[in-house]
């Protein structure tokens, strides 16, 4: 005879078993794998999808019903946004909706460009300053020194000695960011390096190099990581800025900075051509914010918990 | 305490050191020959040569970076390529706007973001602790400009509250000048209260775990006290490490604040100085700037003596 805990009625009377409880607790479902993780971490799939899209606004900006960003229309300026120009059009007739799905480029670009570069040279230059004694007196006197000029009057700066090009830009953001990249990467390799697992593969002869790249690297790659969106968010906003104070992106490709400085002069009757650049900057440095405080909990519990 | 003030100090010295050298190395490979512009279109190579001698461009690297240092120490920025004065009299008559929106904005975001802080970490989880931290996610990604057309759309030009543009002199009265200064302040300040605010919570809430804490509870102390004697004095430390941290905010924020809000201060100075392309004027107010950062970090190293009597170097 097979008892079953749900149907008491076979049973004799004698075997009466107690009735089954209902169930108070949902049965927690353990979610696995990408979608699992996207699930759980809700910040970052609302930064990485919004992200994802700015990303592919970037890359299909010609087919987004757009026209040439750059084409002069002297006798269609300053149109208020209508069915035609859906955010109307600037003190020389260009399309303000054309010029800001393009600007999405450059803005994008440079985040994620400055955000590689940075952090890869940060990388180096930490794990030299970790690993070496006498080379960490000397670069870290290099990277106080950087660290106490404002980035964004370093960058300022280094603009004024060169000609305005999106490369040009990249380079400058990337020097004023690398000191704090350095300085994390550093700090990360010194506190590794008091661990026993490290100890233990010196002492069982492990050579530097494997170390660094066996035991070393790996542990860094989380800050390291919520650091690279960190310093993508805050390379847009240079950008922007530089454009905007015209020490930036060169008047002759759309940034959103450069729409924002053109607009300037008329922002007081015509809002919309500052309005709509300001408004993609800021859902860009949303997105990446959010994704990178959503990694930040995810990938140091510790910190979770706090939106 | 008087020994570690000084001891403070002398690290402090290679940190400007190095700012100097690298402030004069981007004038030194800046593009143009600032002998051959003082000289002017009409002069003979032979003038260019002298004018050079002259002003000792001739000499080797580190002979002009001693001379200029020297020139430095004695608060002597140089010549404006374009206007022909002196870069140290030029930043003192631009210095006054400047000086006051950022003290302003340090003003107002320490009563704003500290007690936001405090309330998001006594509350934490709740509505309000969400609530704050959310206004700090979204004001952290808000660039400076964003926030201060919005704000100027809204409360200069549909409300008339407050005046669009312009700057006025403390001299000519406080509430005229204060006007001026309430918008870009707000504006400036967003990103710096998103900072501080955040940081105040996470401080506090280490804080607020501790068993002194407990013990203050149990023996009946009211929660103002609890919160604002036992445990913001003790997550003062990095609390205001990253006020002194943030001013770099506060120094690039405002270059562009005033280009918004037409404040003839030094961030205007700046940029009409980068479309010039007249780099003693950049030199000069990059280096200004950073010593003045040093000074507030140097400031704040000190102060942790105060808050805590633990701290010893």
């Amino acid at each position: 005879m097979t008892v079953s805990t749900t149907s008491s009625a076979t049973v004799p009377p004698s075997l009466a078993i107690a009735q089954a409880l209902p169930d108070l607790l949902a049965p927690v479902k353990v979610r696995r794998g990408v979608v699992g993780f996207l699930r759980n971490n809700l910040t970052v799939t609302i930064g990485g999808v919004l992200l994802l899209v700015l990303v592919l606004i970037g890359i299909f900006a010609p087919y987004l019903g757009t026209a040439d960003p750059t084409a002069l229309a002297p006798a269609k300026r300053l149109r208020a946004p209508s069915e035609l120009y859906w955010f109307g059009t600037d003190a020389l007739g260009r399309d303000v909706y054309s010029r800001v799905i393009f600007g999405t480029r450059v803005s994008l670009t440079v985040g994620l460009s400055v955000a590689a570069l940075a952090t890869l040279a940060g990388l180096a230059i930490g794990l030299i300053s970790g690993f070496s004694r006498w080379a960490d007196g000397i670069i870290m006197r290099i990277m106080d020194g950087l660290m106490s000029i404002p980035p964004i009057l370093l960058a300022i700066a280094l603009m004024a000695l060169t000609r305005g090009s999106v490369g040009n830009v990249i380079m400058a953001i990337t020097v004023a960011e690398i000191p704090r990249v350095s300085r994390l990467v550093r700090g990360v390799v010194l506190s590794l390096r008091e661990q026993p697992y490290v100890d233990a593969a010196i002492a069982s002869g492990t050579r530097t190099p494997m170390i660094i790249l066996r035991h070393i690297l790996p542990n860094t790659l989380a800050p390291l990581l919520v650091q690279a969106t960190y310093v993508c968010a805050s390379a847009m906003i240079v950008e922007a800025i530089l454009s905007f104070i015209g020490a930036g992106t060169p008047p002759t490709i759309p940034s959103w900075g450069n729409i924002m400085a053109e607009g300037r002069a008329l922002w007081q009757v015509k809002p919309f051509i500052v309005f709509f650049p300001a408004a993609f900057l800021s859902v860009t440095v949303l997105a990446v914010n959010l994704l990178g405080d959503g990694m930040r909990d995810a990938l140091d519990p510790r910190m979770a918990k706090g939106l | 305490m008087a020994s570690y003030i000084l001891r403070r100090v002398l690290v402090t010295l290679p940190v400007m050191a190095i700012v100097a050298l690298f402030v004069f190395s981007l004038l030194y490979i800046a593009p143009g020959d600032p002998a051959a512009v003082i000289a002017g279109d009409q002069a003979s190579p032979a003038d260019v040569e002298r004018i050079r001698q002259s002003l000792g461009l001739d000499q080797p690297f580190l002979v002009q970076f001693g001379t200029w240092t020297w020139r430095i120490l004695h608060l002597d920025l140089g010549t404006s390529i374009f206007t022909n004065l002196p870069v140290t009299s030029m930043i003192a008559q631009r210095i006054e706007p400047t000086l006051s929106l950022m003290m302003l904005t340090l003003g107002l975001t320490l009563v704003v973001a500290v007690p936001l802080g405090v309330v998001a970490a006594w509350k934490a989880g709740s509505f309000i602790d969400r609530a704050i931290m959310a206004f700090a996610v979204s004001a952290f990604s808000l660039p400076v400009f964003v926030v201060g057309y919005v704000l100027a759309y809204v409360f200069a030009l549909e409300l008339d509250w407050l005046p669009v543009q312009g700057y006025t002199p403390f001299s000519e009265g406080f509430w005229p000048w204060l006007q001026n200064l309430i918008l870009p302040s707000v504006a400036l300040g967003s990103v710096y209260i998103a900072l501080i605010a955040r940081i105040t919570r996470a401080s506090m809430l280490e804080v607020l775990q501790q068993d002194y804490i407990r013990t203050a509870r149990a023996k009946g102390m009211g929660q103002r006290s609890i919160l604002y004697i036992h445990a913001l004095k003790n997550a003062a430390v990095p609390i205001v490490t990253v006020i002194g941290i943030g001013v770099a905010l506060l120094i690039g924020g405002a270059v562009v604040t005033e280009s918004v809000f037409a404040i003839p201060g030094l961030g205007r100075l700046t940029v009409d100085a980068i479309l010039r392309r007249d780099y003693p004027v950049i030199q000069g107010i990059v280096l200004m700037f950073s010593f003045l950062y040093t000074l507030v970090n140097l400031m704040v190293d000190v102060t942790y003596t105060l808050i805590d009597p633990r701290i010893r170097y």
